[in-house]
This record gives C-alpha cells, sequence and structure tokens, in this order.
C-alpha cells in the first residue's frame, strides 16, 4: 500500500504538472480537490486518463469520481480493489 | 469620433532575451532549451502562480510576455478591469501543442489523449490565461496572420477604444513552432485628457507599433 | 453608417445551400448521425459531409486533388456568395475573413499522401481559400475557440464602419477529425446520441463539420443589418464556463446597450448541450431579464460545427428573420436548466425582426450580437 501511495504521488505531480510540490508535500488523507492541491476539473479529467494509462483501470461511471479522487488513499483503496 | 490612446508599456521576448520598455532584461543561466527558459523567468520573477506549469509554452510565454507589460504599465489597482481587452496574434496558432496531442492519438495500443493538452489547442487559450491571471473580462479576439500585422492590430484596438466598453488593450504577438518563438506585446490606454498619461505614453500608432516591434 | 447582411451560404451534410439547409430544418432532419471512423472501436454521433458528395461538387469547379477537405469546403461556401452578390474579392475594398478553430488540422494527422505539411498553418491554408478567388487583400484569419465565427462578423461590422472596407465575406470552417473527437471525447463531453441542448437529459454535445459564408456590406443589399456586437471574457477557467454567467452577460449587456434595440424577438444561442454550458446560459439570459424571449440552439441538427458555429448559426437566424420563422430548437423536451427558459417546441411563423445571436467557448471567451430589420 505504501509503494502504491508514493508511486501515485510521483504520477499525480507529473501527469498534473504540480512541478512546485515534492511528494512529501501531499498527504495522503488529505482532499486532493478544493484547497488542498488546488486541483480543478481539468485535472479531474487528468486523474480518469492516469488510472487507465498507468494502472488499467477505466472508470466506468465519471459520476464515481468525486468519490474515487476524494484522497490520495481513496485513489489506492480503489486500485486495489479494482486490480486484474 | 477619434479617441487617440498611448502606448503605455512594452515587452520583446525573443532568443532567449527579454526587453522592457526597450531595456534588457538580465536573466540567469539563458543558455538553456526554450522550457528552461520560460521557468527560469518564471522564477526570477517571483510569481508564485502554480498554473504557470500546467499551460503550454505558448500560454506560458504569453503569460510572462502580459506580466512584463502590466507590471511595468505604471497603473495602480483603481482601473475598470471588465474594459481592459485583449488583441493577440500569431503565426502557428497553437500548433506546438496540436502536435502534442496527435502524439497521444498516434499509436492505437497507447491511446491516451489527455484533457490538460487538448484544451491548450487553440491559441486563444492565452487570451483566457492572461485574462483570468488579472481579471480582465473585457473584449478579446485572436488573429492569425503569417507575420506579425501592426496595421491589424493597431486598427482593431483603435476602433475597440472608440467605444465606452473598452479603455485599455493589451495588444500583441505571440508565436511557438517547434523552438522557435517570439512574444512581443505593449499595454495601451485611451488617453485622459485630464490627467497625464502613465508609463511610456506613447503616440498609440501603426508606425509606432512597428518600430517598437523591430 | 450600417452594415448590411446579405448572400449567403451554408455547405453541411443538409445540403450546399442555404436554401436546401433551410429546407432540411423544416422537414426536421438533422445531419449528426451515429457513425465509426478507421481510428476507433468506439462509435461516434456527429456530422460529417461525405468525401463523394464534396468532390462531386467541387469537381464542376476545380480539381479534387488540388485541396483539402475543408479547403473544398469553404470554396464552394466562398463561391456561391461571391456568385449571388457579384463581389469581387481581386478588388482592395472588399476582405475575405476566415474563421476556423483547427483549419486543416486533418494534414498534421497525416491524412493525406501528398499534401505539403504547411497546409496545416492556419495562413497557408486561407491564402490556398484566398487565392482561388484571387484576393487582392491576404485573407484575415480569426480564431477564437468556439466564439470565432460570430467574432468574425463582429469583426467585420467594425472595418466596414471604421471605412477599412466596403464589402466583406465571413467565411466560418470547420472539419471532424480525430483529433477533436479524441480530445473532446477525453473530456467526457461528448454524447453518444443526437445532442439534446437545455433539455433535463441532455449529456454533451455532437461535433459537426461545415463552411457557412455571409456578405457584410455598406451597401444596402438587403433588409437587415447587424445593429451591434461585442465580446467578453469570464477571467474565470480556461475549459469550464462561468457559473455566473459573468462573461456572456456581460457581451449580452454591452450589446443590448450598443443597439438600442428595445426589445429581443428570439435568441440565436449557443446552447452545445452540456451540463455546465447550457446552464450558464441559463444564468446569464436570466441575469440579462430575456429567459421569457423564444430562443433555439442549432447543435441538435448540425452538431458543435466549432469555428463555423457562430456564422451558419447566423445565417440561419438571419434567414428566420427574413421569413418570419421561429425554428424548433432540435432535441428540447424537458426544461433542464435553474432558470426556465423559452426553448422553441415547435416551428412556428411569427413576425419577428430583432435577433439576439449569442456564442460562448474555451478561454473564457463570449460573444454577442443583434440582427435587425432595417
Amino acid at each position: 500500500m505504501n509503494d502504491l501511495i508514493e508511486t501515485l504521488k510521483a504520477q499525480i505531480i507529473e501527469q498534473l504538472n504540480l512541478a512546485e510540490l515534492k511528494p512529501e508535500d501531499i498527504d495522503p488523507n488529505a482532499p486532493l480537490f478544493g484547497d488542498g492541491l488546488g486541483l480543478d476539473s481539468i485535472d479531474a479529467l487528468e486523474l480518469i486518463v492516469l488510472l487507465e494509462k498507468h494502472h488499467g483501470i477505466k472508470i466506468q461511471d465519471p459520476k464515481d469520481a468525486k468519490a474515487i479522487f476524494a484522497s490520495l488513499q481513496s485513489m489506492a483503496d480503489y486500485i486495489i480493489a479494482n486490480k486484474k | 469620433m477619434i479617441m487617440e490612446a498611448t502606448i503605455v508599456s512594452y515587452c520583446k521576448i525573443k532568443n532567449n532575451t527579454i526587453w522592457v520598455n526597450g531595456e534588457k532584461i538580465n536573466i540567469d543561466n539563458n543558455s538553456v532549451d526554450f522550457t528552461a527558459f520560460l521557468v527560469n523567468l518564471y522564477r526570477q520573477m517571483n510569481l508564485n502562480y502554480p498554473k504557470f506549469f500546467k499551460m503550454d509554452n505558448l500560454c506560458k510565454l504569453g503569460i510572462l510576455a502580459a506580466e512584463m507589460v502590466i507590471q511595468n504599465n505604471s497603473k495602480s489597482e483603481n482601473f475598470e478591469k471588465d474594459k481592459v481587452a485583449i488583441f493577440l496574434s500569431n503565426n502557428s496558432s497553437s500548433i506546438e501543442t496540436d502536435r502534442n496531442h496527435i502524439k497521444t492519438i498516434e499509436n492505437k495500443n497507447d491511446y491516451f489523449p489527455s484533457p490538460a493538452v487538448f484544451v491548450y489547442t487553440l491559441p486563444n487559450i492565452i487570451i483566457g490565461e492572461i485574462a483570468i491571471k488579472h481579471k480582465f473580462t473585457g473584449e478579446n479576439a485572436f488573429f492569425v496572420s503569417e507575420t506579425f500585422d501592426p496595421n491589424l492590430i493597431h486598427t482593431y484596438a483603435s476602433i475597440a477604444l472608440q467605444s465606452s466598453h473598452t479603455t485599455d488593450a493589451v495588444c500583441g504577438w505571440v508565436n511557438v513552432d517547434g523552438n522557435e518563438y517570439e512574444a512581443f506585446m505593449y499595454y495601451i490606454e485611451k488617453t485622459n485628457f485630464n490627467k497625464v498619461g502613465h508609463g511610456l505614453n506613447m503616440p498609440h500608432t501603426a508606425e509606432m507599433i512597428n518600430e517598437l516591434y523591430n | 453608417m450600417i452594415t448590411y447582411l446579405g448572400a449567403n451560404n451554408i455547405i453541411s451534410p443538409l445540403g450546399f445551400t442555404t436554401a436546401q439547409n433551410l429546407e432540411a430544418l423544416a422537414q426536421g432532419e438533422v445531419a449528426v448521425k451515429k457513425q465509426q471512423f478507421h481510428f476507433s472501436k468506439s462509435v461516434f454521433c456527429c456530422s460529417k459531409i461525405e468525401d463523394a458528395t464534396l468532390n462531386n461538387y467541387f469537381s464542376a469547379i476545380s480539381n479534387i486533388t488540388t485541396y483539402t477537405h475543408l479547403e473544398k469546403m469553404c470554396i464552394l461556401s466562398i463561391q456561391d456568395v461571391v456568385q449571388q452578390s457579384v463581389i469581387d474579392l481581386k478588388n482592395k475594398e472588399n476582405l475575405l475573413i476566415i474563421s476556423t478553430t483547427k483549419g486543416n488540422i486533418d494534414v498534421l494527422e497525416g491524412s493525406y499522401k501528398n499534401m505539403d505539411v504547411n497546409r496545416a498553418y492556419l495562413p497557408v491554408f486561407a491564402k490556398m481559400v484566398g487565392n482561388y478567388f484571387g484576393c487582392a487583400i491576404t485573407p484575415l484569419v480569426i480564431s477564437n475557440a468556439c466564439i470565432s465565427g460570430l467574432l468574425a462578423i463582429i469583426a467585420g461590422k467594425r472595418f466596414i464602419e471604421n471605412g477599412n472596407y466596403k464589402n466583406i465575406i465571413v467565411c466560418g470552417a470547420d472539419i471532424v477529425s480525430e483529433f477533436t473527437l479524441s480530445g473532446f471525447k477525453s473530456f467526457n463531453a461528448l454524447s453518444d446520441e443526437p445532442s439534446k441542448p437545455f433539455d433535463k437529459n441532455r449529456v454533451g454535445i455532437n461535433l459537426g463539420e461545415a463552411a457557412s459564408s455571409i456578405l457584410l456590406s455598406s451597401d444596402e443589399i438587403s433588409a437587415i443589418k447587424i445593429s451591434a456586437g461585442n465580446s467578453a471574457n469570464d477571467a474565470n477557467h480556461i475549459s469550464g464556463p462561468s457559473r455566473n454567467g459573468d462573461g456572456l452577460f456581460n457581451a449580452v449587456t454591452k450589446t443590448l446597450e450598443d443597439s438600442k434595440t428595445e426589445t429581443i424577438d428570439f435568441i440565436s444561442a449557443h446552447g452545445t448541450a452540456t451540463e455546465f454550458n447550457d446552464e450558464m446560459e441559463s444564468v446569464a439570459f436570466s441575469r440579462a431579464q430575456l429567459n421569457h424571449v423564444p430562443l433555439n440552439s442549432l447543435k441538435g441538427y448540425y452538431g458543435h460545427t466549432l469555428g463555423a458555429a457562430g456564422v451558419l448559426e447566423s445565417v440561419i437566424a438571419i434567414n428566420s428573420l427574413a421569413s418570419n420563422t421561429l425554428i424548433k430548437s432540435m432535441g428540447f423536451e424537458l426544461q433542464g436548466t435553474t432558470h426556465e427558459l423559452n426553448v422553441i417546441k415547435k416551428t412556428e411563423q411569427k413576425t419577428i425582426n430583432s435577433c439576439l445571436k449569442t456564442a460562448s467557448g474555451f478561454g473564457g471567451c463570449n460573444a454577442a450580437a443583434i440582427f435587425e430589420k432595417v
């Protein structure tokens, strides 16, 4: 689980171009959206691509995205639960 | 009715060199590639605007050039931002980012078009980025021409300034194509007959714009 | 000075003249349909002009292999306007403005075998089209996302009234390509079914391709004028429309103020059928106290034709005015926006004298114009 969290941190920083952030700046339990990392609607779409591209998981209903991307921890939980 | 306008400030960025109001700005470590040059300039300007890193190079260049002319227009914050227009132009539209989007869909076995790339495949996104950063909600237009056309931008801006809806405008040229890039931006304001104009206070004519560009 | 709106054309799957398109709309035909492309297993609901049909028309005037799909669409569209109006673009008093978002993007994608890759640059594309007509003045290109077409008409009005040109032909055009389909799909913005602008069950856009042209003139060539037009930016987000409709509201308010028009008889809205765009429009129209005005979106017929949309929809709006026809907003059944709108449910005859045309797009841009009977 910790490895997955660290991998996700690196992937998020790269994919979302959060150049000013270091992995240790991201709290796995803090909200990804809202005040947290300042992510927006394009970032949410980009996270959907990230899950598919790097983890082979396709979110079928975009409405689920909100809960999945609540925090880094919820993302990791979702990946583990859906990994084939 | 001809309402005279003046050029308040201008900026040129080309070949890793920056001129603001005719003066060359020194930049640390300029012997680097274009993206690194843009990031160096951003850091040197202490912009503290994390969205910068999400932008494509065309927008990065545009936002920095706009910042130069706005920081150096010697205007206080007391002007109506809904009356600031943005009129820009270039040759290559968003071709560099268009190529990047195509790269994400070339390989059918690795087909991941990126929304964060695709959104930059329109040249007027630069106008949007400048508008967002400075809360300028006035008129917009993005023209595409072979080379910078001072007459076109001068005419269009002059017409806009004749309306009560526009008092100021950020105008110019922002082009990126491969390793070639060029930005020329200037800030104009409607002449206020009661007060001395701001900044350079140069006449807003196509000849003057051409002279500053060259 | 007054800018009159005259000869016009629409090249779309519904026809190659304005008259053919109007007839198709009257019959309730739609251009969007489900189709498959070589590049994807997915089915896309969009509107596309068949190569064979286009080449059939184009071969009557020139060599089909010399020009790209988009160039052929533009040339045919402009040619129709030139023929109707006998405007000579070789004259320096006349200008051609082309509005497009992606131009020959299929050239950049490598869809042609022997096409100079430089045709992907908008000035080169515009020159190809301009040279066909021997344009004395290099065609002007406006590329301002989804407001490009309407902005080009507004710019045309400004140049004419400033005395720069006597006649201006505005041609808006864009194609449907893998480029745009894949991009909008990554935005989860595409509807798999024909789109439903302003409807409660709207789920997204259909992309469409079209070219549309219109003549603007300082001469009294018609009984319809463009009385005002302005743009405004949301300064909110590069891809999401402002929740409070600020930019559109400002563009509309400025335009109403300039035109001094007392009443707006109908609105030709942008209405892309995405959740957020249509909602934003309802907020802006409500703020401008225009939500009772009959309104339509033509995206349910044509899909979103990007750089062509503003011109195509203006052409239909002007013909609606001329024939006193309110055209049904295709795909609308149930109120689906926070502020109720008077969406036109059935095509009907009614005396109408003025039309508000609006457009909004990526980059936070918005435009509004008013067309009126003189």
